[in-house]
């Protein structure tokens, strides 16, 4: 039972036949007594954190897709130096992807565990999720150094630049996600389930499966079309 | 140690920056020692600075964007002054300090004036408009305001320690590399702008939400003011467009810091790259300002003239078509970078077609105000004055648009001219008009006309007779950033344009005057019935100044100008709607977090410019630490009793109670 | 109002929102699985057209794109649990705003790079007609 259906509707005073002026009653989507995007009043809390995250989330796409485009503009640019068929190694991208997927798993499992109020599996499955993300990252901090030690670090072409960046601030968007995650590991333990806390972990979610769609796009577009170069 | 900061970075043999920098400290010491005498210290924090309040937070950035104006405007003196005397003579600027004015004029009126007075007005109206109680996320806002403060804080200090850019408002490699320009004047702009960007983009993430998700029962979208719309439209660019701008200043920093190839001359770099990428965020960010702008005339112009906005819903259209073709014409800015005829096409056309939203707007203004009883209060007059500026400026755009005429007026002053007149008009007039305009509603008394008035007139008057003669030269193919000229053709122009800046100075007195007088004689213009204006929006329905809670209970919108249906029911009836039921009321509790994190923020800017590895480890690891104790925190909210609520909201409909009685049925015209 | 349907409480969701307390462990256990196993089959796919010659030269880019928006699709359904329904106007609007935004960003900076290159010197010929 929505608030607004026990008023009377407006005073249609003002006459209107092309609808040019504001709606008197209703406006704005199918669904006129619905919290938030209709006429219903405030959103819940939990919705209010949510979608200012996902706003959240959506601007840091767009941050990544201006990398992106210099990537591909830069992409051709080797200034003499390897390419990214010289340099990339499958095994070691592939063996990333899989830890990034299979962590969106358990961290999706994290989710459900935290529905129904259980400490231990979500701390088990955050935990399982932690340790994906560190290996990840560690895997990928691997391969970039092996990659400046053979003399492709990002000072020496303009491809370089443009796959070191795009690369780095996923991977640095990853190890901020592992922060995140022990702060809120032991936050867990220390509040338990708390709303805030259950909002928070709802964030984290949306953060962590946001970071697995970039790297879709990542392998996708640096390193399988790469390869092809 | 210290990296590179040395005693050597405080420019002693540069007698100007020295003086100026001397003077500014010595105000501020002064302010500081008066309020410490004074003993405001303990209000300011408690009150003030540590406030998650939105009205609070909006009067603190429209503070900063005052402050901060009146910096750049005598960066603009110093200009127009220069170049008056610089005909076949040196003047008394060197070249190398005249480019760092340029440049900090551009920076500071763009970020830290335009920026923080849009966003100043916004916070302290849009909730009050919505009918609701805050923003979404109240103490993000908070971080938001100082992290701004601080990109302020560091443009300001490179007065004093150091140097600012010498590259114009925009640093475009790869002159802003450290191939060309290895000192810290560059490093200075970015870290402002990296660190006051993140502040702007959580805003314009908060304030998306807020308008999305928290409004008053009944406030569907098609009843919300005009001014929710523009702000809303403001702020979906912010948060499309300030991410660009991150990344493409993150590429520079990182080809400054660690030597990588974004946009060198050498190894394969584009600098062409930064253009694009720049002026991606960077036209979007024009309508970031103007937007704003339109939606505060709207509710002028429709107050003023005691009738609602003419043709809402076009204007809504036109306001979400904005939003997105905004997206669609950024090559405007670089049509002589070298692309082909086809893509200079498509970029000029989209960028008319953006100019027909515009004059959907202008046209709506006008038959506003035809028909109508207009009272032609300081808001009414800065929105008429903007109309017709506005249109000039706009019209100097649309040429502008053409890209074979730009092939002629690219980087002259007729450009400077145009952006000056569209952005003075719009924003500034804006600004000045919404101040005006709700002073009464945060502060319970009205600014004084008279100076008021005498503003607007010297304002409108200076800022033709300063950019006119500005068209002019530029048709005689004066560039922009001359520090010196021979041409005698151009010469009396610029002595007219100079006059010009002798008006806007005494524009710029007369507004320190009117808010002096005002609040001399605050007693006289004192407003208690919270409506001065006689208005239209939700805004005018809480006692001025508001409770923190603003609304005692949430308003229940049943129409179209939701308050002067109020207004107009309780006239009918000769009563006013029945007491609420008065409940206890939760609101945010104050939190030190947004000044600390800036604190560590400021910190971490200034570490990273002068190279001090470590002070910025500690910063970053300093703010963190914030994060987490702020996480931690156990009550959020404290509780105002229903009884308090209660009286202040009686004492409020005893004060509306006799309005009433002053207005007997009396038919409104609608 | 007016004969229209009224929704519950629940007319307005988070994004990534996963049910409600009540709905089985089960159930919500059964959609990640899914997911998984859906993006690991797509993720195989676009590694094997590339380092196998099962597709014809030309095409693996378009192949590879096709890939990517299909994981990016199972993803945003499975993992972020977005629908089509009422209660979710919002964030699909956002997210279409977004990728609105990212296609004219990436879209127009490669039109306007690649014209560039195609009226202008190459960078370093420029470069060496400086020297």
């Amino acid at each position: 039972m929505s608030i607004t259906q026990a008023l009377p509707r407006a005073p249609g005073g003002n006459f209107d036949p092309y609808r040019v002026g504001r709606s008197s009653g209703g406006g704005g989507g199918g669904r006129y007594d619905a919290t938030g995007h209709g006429e219903g009043g405030p959103a819940s809390k939990d919705v209010i954190v949510g979608y200012g995250f996902w706003i959240f989330i959506l601007s840091d796409i767009i941050m990544f897709s201006a990398f992106f485009a210099a990537h591909a503009v830069l992409q051709t640019a080797t200034a003499g130096g390897p390419s990214g068929h010289d340099l990339f190694r499958p095994s070691s991208i592939a063996i990333e992807t899989a830890c990034l997927l299979v962590s969106s798993f358990t961290c999706g499992l994290s989710a459900v565990a935290a529905r129904v109020r259980s400490q231990v599996w979500t701390q088990i499955w955050l935990l399982a999720t932690g340790l994906l993300g560190l290996a990840f990252v560690l895997l990928e901090s691997r391969d970039f150094a092996g990659m400046v030690a053979a003399g492709a670090g990002p000072q020496r072409s303009a491809f370089l630049s443009s796959f070191f960046a795009v690369v780095g601030l996923h991977g640095l968007h990853v190890s901020a996600g592992l922060l995140w995650l022990g702060t809120m590991m032991a936050q867990l333990l220390a509040k338990g389930f708390r709303p805030n806390v259950q909002r928070r972990l709802l964030c984290f979610n949306l953060f962590w499966h946001a970071l697995d769609i970039i790297w879709v796009a990542l392998f996708t577009i640096v390193y399988l079309i790469g390869e092809g170069r | 140690m210290l990296g590179r900061l040395t005693l050597n970075a405080i420019p002693l043999d540069q007698p100007i920056p020295l003086i100026a920098g001397a003077v500014v400290i010595l105000i501020v010491l002064c302010v500081v020692a008066w309020v410490a005498i004074k003993g405001y210290v303990p209000y300011l924090w408690r009150e003030w600075f540590t406030s998650v309040d939105h009205k609070r937070i909006g009067v603190m950035y429209i503070v900063l964007a005052l402050l901060m104006l009146l910096r750049g405007f005598i960066d603009a003196i110093m200009m127009r002054s220069q170049q008056a005397f610089a005909f076949r003579a040196p003047g008394y600027l060197p070249p190398e300090h005249f480019d760092q004015i340029f440049s900090a004029h551009g920076t500071i009126m763009i970020f830290f004036a335009a920026m923080p007075l849009m966003i100043g007005l916004m916070n302290f109206v849009v909730p009050l408009q919505l009918g609701v109680r805050d923003v979404a996320f109240p103490t993000l806002n908070s971080t938001s305001l100082w992290l701004t403060a601080t990109g302020a804080l560091l443009v300001n200090l490179s007065l004093v320690i150091g140097e600012f850019a010498r590259t114009g408002w925009l640093p475009y490699p790869p002159l802003s590399e450290t191939t060309y320009l290895p000192g810290v004047g560059v490093d200075y702009y970015l870290w402002a702008l990296l660190i006051s960007g993140v502040g702007t983009l959580m805003t314009g993430i908060n304030f998306v939400t807020t308008i999305l998700k928290i409004r008053a029962p009944g406030m569907g979208y098609m009843r919300m003011t005009m001014f929710c719309w523009t702000a809303l439209a403001a702020n979906l660019l912010i948060v499309a467009a300030f991410p660009i701008l991150t990344a493409t200043l993150g590429m520079l920093t990182l080809d400054r810091y660690l030597g990588f190839h974004f946009f060198t001359n050498t190894g394969g770099g584009n600098m062409m790259m930064f253009i694009n990428l720049i002026w991606a965020w960077g036209h979007p960010e024009v309508y970031i300002l103007v937007l704003p702008a339109f939606g505060i005339f709207s509710e002028i112009i429709s107050t003023f003239s005691r009738k609602p906005l003419f043709n809402y819903r076009s204007m809504v259209i036109a306001t979400l078509s904005i939003c997105l073709i905004s997206f669609c014409v950024w090559l405007h800015h670089f049509f002589t970078m070298g692309a082909g005829a086809d893509v200079n096409a498509v970029f000029g056309i989209s960028t008319s077609i953006i100019a027909v939203a515009t004059g959907v707007k202008i046209f709506n203004w006008l038959f506003t105000m035809y028909g109508g009883r207009i009272y032609f209060a300081t808001p009414m007059l800065w929105s008429l004055g903007f109309i017709v500026t506005f249109v000039v400026g706009g019209m100097t755009g649309v040429l502008l648009a053409v890209p074979p005429a730009d092939f002629q007026l690219h980087n002259s002053l007729f450009l400077v001219a145009h952006f000056h007149n569209v952005i003075i008009s719009g924003v500034l007039f804006a600004g000045f008009a919404g101040i005006v305009y709700w002073f009464p509603k945060a502060f319970a008394f009205r600014l004084d006309e008279t100076w008021g008035k005498a503003t607007f007139w010297l304002m409108l008057i200076g800022s033709g007779v300063v950019f006119i003669p500005l068209y002019a030269v530029g048709l005689l193919g004066m560039t922009r950033r001359l520090q010196h000229y021979d041409v005698p053709a151009w010469h009396p122009w610029v002595i007219a344009a100079g006059f010009g800046i002798i008006i806007l100075a005494a524009a710029a007195a007369c507004q320190v005057i009117q808010i002096y007088v005002s609040i001399r004689r605050r007693d006289e213009l004192r407003d208690i019935t919270g409506d001065p204006w006689e208005g239209r929006s939700l805004e005018w329905a809480t006692p001025s100044p508001p409770p923190a809670y603003n609304f005692a209970v949430l308003p229940q919108v049943q129409g179209e100008e939701p308050y002067w249906q109020i207004k107009r029911r309780a006239m009918e009836t000769q009563q006013l709607s029945a007491e609420p039921d008065y409940q206890p009321i939760e609101v945010p509790r104050n939190s030190p977090t947004g000044v600390i994190t800036a604190f560590f923020a400021t910190f971490t800017g200034f570490a990273m410019i002068w190279h001090i590895w470590w002070l910025a480890v500690l910063g970053i690891a300093a703010a963190y630490a914030v994060f987490v104790w702020f996480a931690w925190r156990d009550v959020e909210e404290y509780t105002i009793p229903a009884e308090e609520v209660a009286r202040i909201d009686r004492a409020h409909r005893h004060v509306r109670e006799r309005w009433l009685a002053e207005h007997p049925r009396v038919s409104e015209p609608v | 109002m007016s004969g229209q349907t009224h929704g519950s409480n629940t007319d307005d969701v988070a994004p990534g929102f996963t049910g409600a307390p009540t709905e089985s462990v089960a159930h919500g256990i059964g959609i990640y699985l899914i997911g998984v196993v859906l993006a690991a089959l797509l993720t195989v796919a676009s590694f094997s057209v590339v380092y196998t010659h099962l597709i014809w030269g030309p095409a693996i880019p378009v192949m590879l794109g096709v890939l990517a928006v299909a994981q990016i699709g199972v993803h945003l359904v499975f993992f972020l649990h977005l629908t089509t329904a009422p209660d979710n106007t919002n964030n699909v609007l956002a997210l279409a705003f977004g990728v609105l935004i990212v296609a004219l960003l990436i879209g127009g900076s490669l039109w306007i790079m690649d014209n560039l290159n195609q009226n202008m010197l190459p960078m370093y010929q420029m470069m060496q007609m400086q020297r």
